[in-house]
Order: C-alpha cells, then sequence, then structure tokens
C-alpha cells in the first residue's frame, strides 16, 4: 500500500431535515441518507460503489464534491479537509477532483456550444499547458474519440454516448487527478456501455486517473473497479477487493446483490440460484432498529434487532458489518 | 459527415417558430413601425421644409407640416381634413404632430421603465433562487411586501411627492414592478440550480457570478422577455393613465394620455379628440400583449433544445 491515499472520507454524513409545510417549518424527521461513512482511495486506484438506488450512494458523491453540504465527517482530499477549505481556495482545489453525472442530456447545458463546455474548465484554470484553449479543447476531443470538428455544436446535436463522451472530456480537460463518475453508463445502451468503459479504463492508464465509480449495476462495476464497496440504507455494509466480493461476499445483502448478476455461461446459469430480497428498502426517515438490514435479510438473528452492526475487518482488506461474524 | 454547418442556436430556433404566427409577425412589424415614429418625430412632423433645392424654389415638406406647439386658433377644433389629417384640438394645434411626438414618451417610459425593473428583478430574483437561505428570505418578504401596495396608487402617492415628470415616472413605475420578474427568475432559478449542468458548473469550479449569469441566467430569460413585453404594453398604459389624471407629463409637453385627458372638455364637439389617442392607446397595448403571446407560444412549446 502507497503511503497516503488522495481521498479519505472520515465519518461522513448527510442527513436532510423534513420540514412540515406551513409557516413555521417545524421539523419533523430526518433522512440519515449517508450516515457514518468512512473510506479511502488510494491514487491510480478504482473504487467501486454499489448499492440499491436510494441507499446514499450519489448523495456520498455529491458530497465529496462539496456540491452538497455535509452534515458532520471529514473529506480529505490529499490531506486537506474540503469541508473546513475557504470557498475561493476550494474553487480552485476543484480543478484536481472533477465529476462525470448520470444523465448525459441533463449534464450539459444547452446553451452553450459543447466547444465551450470543454473549454470553460481550461480558461479557468489555464490547464492548456501552452497551448491555445481551442487546441486544448481539441486534444482532449481526440482523446475521448470524438471528431473535433464538432466543437460549434450544441449539445442537443448528440447522441447519448456522444454526450457522455463530451462530459468526460469536460472532466478530463481540467487535469484532474481524481475523477467522481456518478452512474456515467446507466443512462446509455447496453452496446454503449461497454464502450463507455473501456474509455474510462485507457484514459486512466493515460493519464493515470484514480476513480470512484459509482453504479447499481454489479456487472459495470466488476469490470472497472479494484475494491468494491457496498452500501445499504446510507451505510457501507462491505468493502473488499473485488476479487474477495465475487468469490466470497460475506454480507447477506452483497450476496443477494450478487446473485441477482446473470452469468453469460448457460450451464452455469442454469445452476444459479437466486436469492431474491423480500420487500423494499426501507423508509430512511424511520430506518429499521439493529442492523437496517433486518427486514429484508434471511440470517437474521435476534440480537440484529437491537444492536446496530460495526465496520470490522475479517480478512485483511476485508471489511464487513454484520453480527455473523462477530468474534 | 461532410459539410459541417454551423447548428441554429436556441433563439433562431424561436424566431422560426414566431414567425409561423402570422398576427404576431405583423404585431412586431407594428411594433418597428411605432419605434420609426418615435425616433424619426422631429423630422415628420415639423414646419421647417425638410429639404430644398438650391434657388429654393421647391421644397419638401415634412409628411405633417406643423409642429406638436404651433397654435392657430384661427384653426381650432376642426375636424380631420386636408391639411389636418387627424384635426386640431382647442388651441388649433394638429393633432397627428403632437400623436408622433406623444409617442416618444410612451415608447421611453415602456422602455425605460421596464429596463429599470427587469435588472433589479433579474438580480434579486437571481440571488434568491441561487442562495436561498436567508437571502432568498429576505428578497421574499420585500416580493410580498411590494405585492401588497396597489402600484398605481403607490405610484401616484410618489408622484405627489417628488412632481409630475416623465423622468420621475420611469423611475417610480422601475422601482415598484420588478416583483413579477423577481419572482419569475426565482422559480426559473430553484429548478435550474438543481440541473445537472449547474452542479456541473459548480464541481467544475466556476464562480458564483460565472454560474449565475453565464450558466443559468441564459435559460432563465425566455420567459423574462415574454413578461417584459406584456409590461412595456402596462408601463404604457400606466403612462397614459398618469397623464390623463394630470400626473404625467406638463401639459404643454404632448403625450397620449395627456391629449385624451384635454379632449375630456369637448367630447360632444370633437369625437377625433377622444377617438385617437384611444384609438392609439388601445391598438399599440394590445399589439404588444399580442407579440408576447407569440413569443411565449414560441418559447413555451418545449423546442428540442
Amino acid at each position: 500500500m502507497s503511503t497516503k491515499p488522495l481521498l479519505e472520507v472520515q465519518n461522513l454524513a448527510v442527513h436532510f431535515p423534513v420540514e412540515s409545510g406551513g409557516l413555521l417549518r417545524k421539523q419533523v424527521g430526518l433522512v440519515r441518507a449517508v450516515d457514518d461513512v468512512s473510506f479511502h482511495i488510494n491514487a491510480g486506484e478504482t473504487v467501486g460503489l454499489v448499492g440499491e438506488s436510494g441507499c446514499g450512494k450519489s448523495t456520498t458523491g455529491r458530497a465529496i464534491m462539496q456540491l452538497i453540504e455535509a452534515t458532520s465527517g471529514r473529506v480529505l482530499f490529499e490531506g486537506k479537509d474540503l469541508r473546513q477549505m475557504p470557498h475561493a481556495e476550494l474553487t480552485h482545489a476543484r480543478r484536481n477532483f472533477q465529476m462525470i453525472f448520470q444523465d448525459p442530456y441533463a449534464s450539459l447545458n444547452p446553451r452553450k456550444t459543447v466547444g465551450d463546455a470543454v473549454g470553460e474548465p481550461i480558461k479557468l484554470f489555464g490547464t492548456a499547458g501552452g497551448k491555445s484553449v481551442n487546441e486544448r479543447v481539441q486534444e482532449v476531443f481526440h482523446m475521448v474519440g470524438l471528431n473535433p470538428r464538432y466543437i460549434r455544436r450544441y449539445p442537443h446535436e448528440f447522441s447519448g454516448g456522444q454526450r457522455q463522451r463530451i462530459g468526460i472530456a469536460r472532466a478530463l480537460a481540467a487535469n484532474p487527478k481524481l475523477i467522481i463518475a456518478d452512474e456515467p453508463i446507466s443512462a446509455l445502451d447496453v452496446s454503449i456501455q461497454a464502450q463507455i468503459l473501456n474509455l474510462m479504463t485507457d484514459l486512466q492508464e493515460q493519464l493515470n486517473l484514480t476513480y470512484l465509480f459509482i453504479s447499481h449495476d454489479l456487472a459495470a462495476v466488476r469490470h472497472i473497479s479494484q475494491r468494491i464497496i457496498v452500501m445499504y440504507l446510507g451505510k457501507i455494509v462491505e468493502v473488499a477487493s473485488y476479487e474477495a466480493i465475487y468469490s466470497s461476499p460475506k454480507h447477506p445483502y452483497t450476496q443477494a446483490l450478487l446473485s441477482a448478476v446473470p452469468i453469460p455461461d448457460p450451464v452455469v446459469e442454469k445452476q444459479r440460484r437466486r436469492q431474491v430480497l423480500v420487500g423494499d428498502i426501507p423508509n430512511p426517515i424511520n430506518p429499521p432498529t439493529g442492523c437496517a438490514f433486518h427486514p429484508r435479510c434471511p440470517l437474521a438473528m435476534a440480537h440484529c434487532k437491537t444492536v446496530t452492526p460495526k465496520l470490522q475487518q475479517t480478512e485483511s482488506g476485508h471489511w464487513v458489518s454484520c453480527h455473523l461474524y462477530d468474534k | 459527415m461532410a459539410t459541417i454547418k454551423k447548428s441554429p442556436s436556441y433563439w433562431k430556433m424561436v424566431w422560426r417558430q414566431y414567425r409561423r404566427n402570422h398576427l404576431a409577425t405583423w404585431g412586431l412589424v407594428f411594433i418597428a413601425f411605432l419605434i420609426v415614429m418615435a425616433l424619426g418625430a422631429p423630422w415628420i412632423a415639423t414646419n421647417k421644409p425638410l429639404w430644398c433645392n438650391a434657388s429654393g424654389s421647391y421644397c419638401l415638406k415634412a409628411p405633417i407640416p406643423y409642429t406638436p406647439t404651433q397654435y392657430n386658433l384661427d384653426e381650432s377644433l376642426m375636424p380631420p381634413n386636408r391639411h389636418h389629417w387627424l384635426g386640431t384640438d382647442e388651441q388649433g394645434r394638429d393633432v397627428a404632430a403632437r400623436m408622433v411626438f406623444g409617442s416618444r414618451i410612451s415608447l421611453a417610459v415602456g422602455v425605460v421603465a421596464v429596463g429599470i425593473y427587469v435588472a433589479i428583478g433579474i438580480l434579486l430574483g437571481a440571488l434568491a433562487g441561487y442562495y436561498g437561505g436567508w437571502v432568498d428570505q429576505v428578497v421574499s418578504r420585500a416580493i410580498e411586501i411590494m405585492i401588497c401596495f396597489p402600484t398605481f396608487f403607490l405610484i401616484l402617492t410618489l408622484l405627489a411627492f417628488l412632481g409630475p415628470s416623465i423622468y420621475n415616472i420611469m423611475i417610480i413605475i422601475g422601482l415598484t414592478s420588478w416583483t413579477g420578474i423577481a419572482r419569475l427568475v426565482r422559480g426559473e432559478f430553484l429548478k435550474l440550480k438543481n440541473q445537472d449542468f449547474v452542479q456541473a458548473a459548480i464541481a467544475l469550479g466556476a464562480s458564483d457570478s460565472r454560474v449565475i449569469f453565464r450558466h443559468m441566467l441564459p435559460n432563465a430569460l425566455a420567459p423574462v422577455l415574454v413578461s417584459a413585453t406584456f409590461g412595456v404594453a402596462a408601463a404604457i398604459l400606466i403612462e397614459s393613465g398618469l397623464s390623463f389624471l394630470g400626473f404625467g407629463v406638463p401639459p404643454h409637453i404632448p403625450s397620449w394620455g395627456s391629449i385624451l385627458s384635454q379632449s375630456q372638455e369637448f367630447m360632444d364637439i370633437a369625437w377625433w379628440l377622444t377617438l385617437v389617442p384611444g384609438a392609439a392607446i388601445f391598438i399599440t397595448i394590445t399589439v404588444y400583449n399580442i407579440v408576447g403571446e407569440g413569443l411565449r407560444d414560441a418559447i413555451d412549446p418545449r423546442l428540442k433544445v
């Protein structure tokens, strides 16, 4: 393991108050979208963050990006806490961590040409490296496999896959170290998904990027990630290398998630036993007591209802939050 | 692939859509005509010849060869005729000349007053929508307080203090009518703030003012433009109303409202004095509203952007 992680998230929590309507706005509840989440990402690594919709994975990504104000915790980027940074310093530091958004239609300004969109971070941070902004834009377009002749066009003239390439180009233009990819492929056709994933891996090798790859799609995450974080209801339930997650998932939730992934081999696929989770993800305003997963857990025990499990290390680098592994 | 033409921008597409509405297109032509009339008034209505040949034997007269203040008591209250197309008033002044000059007041009030309040409205609405929190609270309460006052009477009261003058009217309309625009822009900004491209701009490291003015405002401007068009009509109506009540421009300066006001005494013997300014105000307001509606329709049916 290298010395210092590029990004370190410590006890991050994002709580949204639920307010009643009317004049006085009484707080009637609290959504713990992200609750006590800690993890780190080393330079050059790809970490996958998976979970059902509503589990807080996107909120985690946006809280790291400082797009949402976290309630508590620390977000250390190269050792500096982004949450404590003065506004101006943070704005300047943003060149080092960029984001790729889920919806390639909503993430581009409809009134700006795509060349202007990609050129903006270059102008803001002066990352042209001696070249003119235009030359650098063309270079970045080339990197993501887009024809540089299209730079004067507007976003609505591109397909979803092309738009996502533009989104990636915009993130790359600032020359960042870390890219947080928030479900970058889930809005795309399956055939395009593979292209974008391959593009992202190629770019990682070329530019020595670090990714936090957020997705609900385990199959996509396995393509790209070295380590995987599984979240459930705002909490981390399991962290492990991707081999460990796939060969020996520990948490019953991870096991259920994995059993839902089809295997592209008909013989093996026939023998696949699907472990279907019953019930919906619980209401985060009023989460279950004890282990949040216990109402849906096939292996729940009596004290799962009362005692909240802690994230503990079972093997080297394999962390799980489940009473089954209590020593 | 072979030909890469520059794609139509948003406003070009709006214009294409707008052109399909013939009534609104003609409305725009009429507004252009009004603007030309207002700007060209000193050359349209003057008793001086526009151009004479070298010997002075032939001179080109203005279309309306009278000035708006040129009186001739021998020709008072003449109905429309060959010399005075729209008749004369009680002092024998040419109504057509006065109407042409009056359009300058209407245009100036409309444009300047709306310009002032659109600027105020955009700024306050944008700040409230973007920052939320206490900024939003302050702006929203200020809007509610302003809405509580009936605008017309607020203007009357302020004019009573400041004295009737065309500049005071512009400034007072501008300072009192920004609430609609502010609410509109605030709403648009609340909607835009959570859109990914705005979040992307923030994540990119763009400053607040850059996000507000470069990324969000261009996307919020369309409804503002529609509202401003209606606003011009409303401002013209307010000015006419104030002039009619005698709070507007000083009596010797013609404005559509003041011409209408002076016609009251002679309503039974000089119909043209009432009809001409009344019709001018009516038609202008209607046309501005038609243009505003055309613009709204051109923007509203979610253009493929």
